[in-house]
């Protein structure tokens, strides 16, 4: 029991110190694709201490929830980075949330975000609340289709049990899973603000969502933003990598394992970030009102999955 | 005197009458109490709080207890009053008992600025109110439910009225009077067919008679009609955005939070209980239309721009996912899946608990804002979380549980339906179970606007700069009403909390019921219904976890770091000359949902003129089934009025003949 304390404890921090690595390398693999020179894969964490040094500047009208929320948001992404099989898989956390639970932190999170974005009555803020929401309302429920795919070929809805199933059992080829990944990654590119959903790298406001809402933040508050959205950003993909590549997750945690795990994770991390970035560098941003079918599809695909599941795999 | 008090608390259904006559009694005092300002203010409703926590006790009570009967010799010679107290009446009861205490007592501070004489009039009307819904959950024959469910109507109805002298709100009581008593007309009807030709309208009578399908499929469409009409179900929905918001705050609490929860009570009432067949496609039908409820209820509650209406949409659409899951559960029912139509069933009572405290709670927050403010239309709210931080914290803690987000209560019912969904691939019928899990998706759907709405409705009101220069004089609401807002805002998060105990409480409802029970796998900490390996989900432990990483980074940044601020003007990307109407409007959030679901909505919009130096811009976003369904219903009634009145002369001579030929006909048809 013990042990798996340390080994749950030992995922989480290594998911929250990895993060902002795993941004530095997409930007990094994104600068290299777009004929710039890169920054140092390192960026994100300077960054993170140049701001956590300043001091933070709010404006008058904020109330206490503009200055919690950043916690807020930190906590439940460092929760759902705890709650997904990265290195080892069945962690003492897990029973605690499922899959349809890891959606509800998400959500969590993000309402927070909404509503700090609104707490200060600027223009763009109220914006990029109005639009992250519009964004999300067809997000999370193809989020939790996709999950249900899944759930309904591993008869469980915990992330432990699928991975074991998916990933342990005979090889089998599941298509409704094939449909299912398509979604994720269409749900993924959304919930974390990439193109073509949202440009991370804009502050036009004519196209922002995710950067109006963070407008006003400064200083510690930024950073706790900017690192809890590089940790979304890697428990999406470790997300996807135990649901759709689940191969090389530890099953018991003994020393041998746990290593060949971590190297497995980090080869699947840097092929997976380096994807990201090639997609986004051939890709434009969609118009906003482009979204809903964007996300649309992502959602009636998920929903072709299950129903695949059920007329090929039952 | 031991002796009586043993043999009254051995009695729930005694005790629970008991608290029916204690309201009877205090709304008629509050008449005579007119003379005395002061005690009508200080004492009915704390006294009335007092009566709806010992019936949330009788209920707790009642629940692990066996059924209690009890005969009253009241009502007609010979037709005495029958009363019964079961599980799933004393789970009801608690619902009510424990929203109503925190409801009365907010209402308590709420109603201390109205003037003697009216305050003793709706005195008078909340407590009866309070005591029909009683009584219909104590009703044991169709004559004192019936009876009791008119008091609940026009008691209720007369409570919309309250403010008689505003045009709108005499329309909106007048469509809630009408569509009630279609609906009680079909429960008439309903109870006709239950007793099935014995003339014995006692609900003992109705479990025994042997109905064929077709009676008991008409009995039960009635029923879904009657029940359906009294909980906003669509296309019978449209009363309720009108007189909800029309209604004084705590009352819209109590109708939202409980009075719709009797319609689905007799709904369980009637389908598992009296009617003695069950048939699978009643339960696709109940599915569908919960679904369409919820999804038609929460767009538009995604683009009112009254809160209060907001919040009312949002009721209907709590209520489609409660009779989606009660779908379900006959579904599982009829197909022989005892533990799985026990899993949708322990969803079902547990949305409806929940719903009463959330709905509650967000509809007297609202009732403060309105208070402090006098403004119902979030256009001209907004920022007052810094002027009235209790009723902006706690509505936070409705809001976040409306939403479906965890640790709250929320999330815990949406999850067990959720799970319910995904073990439908084992129902017996083919298709059905195929198409069941895409219905999943409707309330994944349903669930994630419910954010939407709710970041609207609490953004906008609460956050934010004042849309108008007077709120910033908005005062806090005062003591009682944030003791009534404490406890349901506790209500929320304790449900949210221990799921695993709730789960327990509502077992011996779901074995009434059901016959079978829902198996916890987990211990006190870990809901796990069915088995551990399927599902789990632990809240406590869910929020130590966030608690505790939220306490670590706060200190670890302070001690690390620094805690220094500075306060300046909003940064908003350098733009210099803005003000509080730059925020988006209600209007304008909703806006995206809008033009998605523009196909359900009739617009109607007045845009100024650019060079409009006054410039005003009106929109509404009107519910087409009104006007396909309810327009050509309003002119077929009136054509036929129009015609009936051509007998009407007002001569004498004429209705002379007219009784003449009746008495011809009756005379020669009736030999």
């Amino acid at each position: 029991m013990s042990a798996g304390i340390l080994l749950q404890l030992a995922q989480t921090l290594l998911a929250i110190l990895l993060a902002p690595l795993l941004m530095g390398w997409v930007n990094q693999c994104r600068a290299w694709l777009q004929g710039r020179s890169a920054p140092p894969i390192t960026q994100p964490y300077r960054t993170l201490k140049k701001l956590f040094h300043k001091d933070a500047v709010i404006a008058h009208t904020a109330t206490p929830l503009f200055r919690f929320a950043p916690y807020m948001i930190f906590a439940c992404m460092a929760l759902a980075a705890g709650l997904v099989p990265t290195l080892a898989n069945d962690l003492p956390l897990s029973p605690a949330a499922d899959v349809i639970a890891l959606v509800g932190i998400f959500a969590l999170a993000r309402v927070f975000l909404a509503l700090a974005a609104m707490d200060i009555g600027t223009a763009f803020g109220t914006l990029g609340a109005r639009r992250e929401m519009l964004v999300s309302f067809l997000a999370e429920p193809a989020l939790l289709m996709v999950f249900f795919t899944a759930s309904l070929i591993s008869h469980s809805t915990e992330l432990p049990v699928i991975v074991e199933t998916l990933a342990h059992k005979e090889f089998v080829i599941y298509p409704s899973l094939a449909f299912a990944a398509v979604a994720f990654w269409m749900v993924s590119t959304a919930e974390n603000a990439r193109i073509p959903v949202d440009n991370p790298a804009t502050h036009l406001e004519l196209t922002m969502i995710h950067e109006a809402m963070i407008l006003e933040y400064s200083a510690r508050h930024l950073a706790l933003i900017e690192w809890a959205v590089a940790l979304k950003l890697f428990t999406y993909s470790a997300l996807g990598i135990a649901l759709f590549l689940p191969w090389g997750i530890a099953a018991q945690g003994d020393a041998g394992a746990l290593s060949l795990a971590v190297a497995a994770m980090l080869l699947k991390l840097m092929l997976g970030g380096a994807f990201l970035a090639f997609i986004e560098a051939i890709s434009a941003k969609l118009r906003l009102f482009r979204a809903p079918e964007y996300l649309g599809t992502a959602f009636l695909l998920a929903v072709l999955g299950m129903l695949i599941h059920f007329l090929l795999e039952v | 005197m031991m002796e009586t008090l043993t043999l009254l608390s051995s009695d729930p259904v005694q005790w629970a009458w008991g608290v029916v006559l204690f309201w009877l009694a205090l709304g008629f005092a509050s008449l005579l109490l007119q003379g005395a300002p002061r005690l009508l203010n200080r004492l009915v409703f704390p006294l009335g709080a007092l009566g709806a926590l010992c019936i949330a006790g009788v209920g707790a009570a009642g629940l692990g207890l066996p059924a209690t009967t009890a005969v009253l010799p009241i009502g007609l010679p010979d037709l005495p009053f029958h009363l019964r107290l079961d599980a799933l009446s004393a789970f009801f009861m608690l619902l009510l008992g424990a929203a109503a205490f925190g409801i009365t007592v907010y209402a308590a501070g709420y109603f201390r600025d109205m003037a003697a004489g009216p305050l003793a009039l709706l005195a008078l009307w909340y407590h009866l109110f309070l005591a029909g819904m009683l009584t219909v959950l104590l009703a044991d024959d169709a004559y004192a439910f019936m009876v009791a469910w008119e008091v609940m109507a026009l008691a209720s109805y007369f409570l919309v009225t309250a403010d008689h002298k505003v045009p709108e709100i005499r329309r909106a009581g007048f469509l809630y009077l009408l569509i009630a008593h279609v609906g009680a007309v079909a429960l008439l009807l309903a109870f006709g067919v239950l007793q099935g030709g014995h003339g014995d309208y006692t609900f003992d009578t109705m479990r025994l008679a042997e109905m064929t399908p077709f009676w008991a499929s008409a009995a039960y469409l009635l029923a879904l009609f009657g029940f359906g009409a009294k909980a906003g179900l669509v296309p019978m929905h449209v009363w309720l955005p009108e007189a909800h918001p029309a209604a004084p705050s705590p009352v819209s609490a109590l109708m939202s939070g409980v009075m719709l929860k009797t319609a689905i009570y007799g709904l369980l009432r009637v389908s598992f209980d009296l009617l003695n067949v069950q048939l699978g496609w009643w339960g696709t039908l109940a599915l569908a239309l919960g679904l369409i409820t919820a999804l038609y209820g929460v767009i538009f509650a995604a683009v009112q721009s009254d809160m209060k209406r907001l919040l009312a949409w949002s009721s209907i659409e709590n209520i489609g996912v409660i009779v989606a899951a009660f779908g379900l559960t006959l579904i599982f029912y009829t197909d022989g899946k005892g533990a799985l139509a026990a899993l949708t069933l322990t969803a079902l009572l547990y949305h409806a608990l929940n719903h009463a405290f959330f709905k509650g709670l967000l509809f007297v927050g609202t009732g403060s804002v309105l208070h402090a403010t006098g403004e119902r239309n979030m256009g001209r709210l907004g920022g007052l979380m810094r002027f009235m931080p209790w009723t902006a914290w706690l509505t936070l803690i409705g809001a976040l549980a409306i939403a479906g987000l965890p640790p709250l209560n929320g999330f815990v019912s949406e999850w067990l339906l959720l799970q319910a969904f995904l073990f439908t691939p084992g129902l017996s019928q083919p298709y059905l179970n195929m198409v069941i899990p895409v219905a999943a998706a409707t309330v994944a759907l349903a669930a994630a606007l419910a954010a939407y709405v709710m970041v609207k409705f609490y953004g906008v009101v609460f956050l934010g700069q004042p849309r108008h220069p007077a709120l910033n004089q908005a005062h806090e609401a005062g003591w009682p009403e944030r003791l009534g807002m404490l406890w349901l805002a506790a209500g929320c998060v304790l449900l949210g909390l221990f799921p695993a105990q709730v789960v327990g409480w509502l077992t011996p409802v779901v074995r009434l019921l059901t016959n079978q029970t829902l198996v916890n796998d987990g211990n006190w900490l870990t809901l796990a219904p069915v088995s551990a390996e399927r599902a789990s989900y632990a809240p406590l432990i869910f929020f130590a976890v966030v608690a505790a990483v939220l306490l670590l980074t706060y200190l670890w940044v302070r001690r690390i770091y620094h805690g220094r601020v500075r306060r300046s003007d909003p940064w908003d990307c350098g733009y210099p000359e803005q003000d509080a109407r730059m925020q988006d409007s209600a209007e304008g959030f909703g806006q995206p949902i809008r033009q998605i679901f523009e196909v359900f909505m009739k617009v109607e919009r007045e845009t100024p003129d650019p060079f409009d130096r006054k410039p005003r811009y009106s929109g509404a976003s009107l519910d087409k089934l009104w006007f396909i369904l309810y327009e050509p219903i309003a002119r077929a009634t009136g054509w036929l009025s129009e015609q009936a009145g051509r007998l009407q002369h007002g001569r004498i001579q004429w209705y002379l003949i007219y009784s003449f030929a009746t008495l011809i006909f009756l005379l020669v048809f009736t030999r």
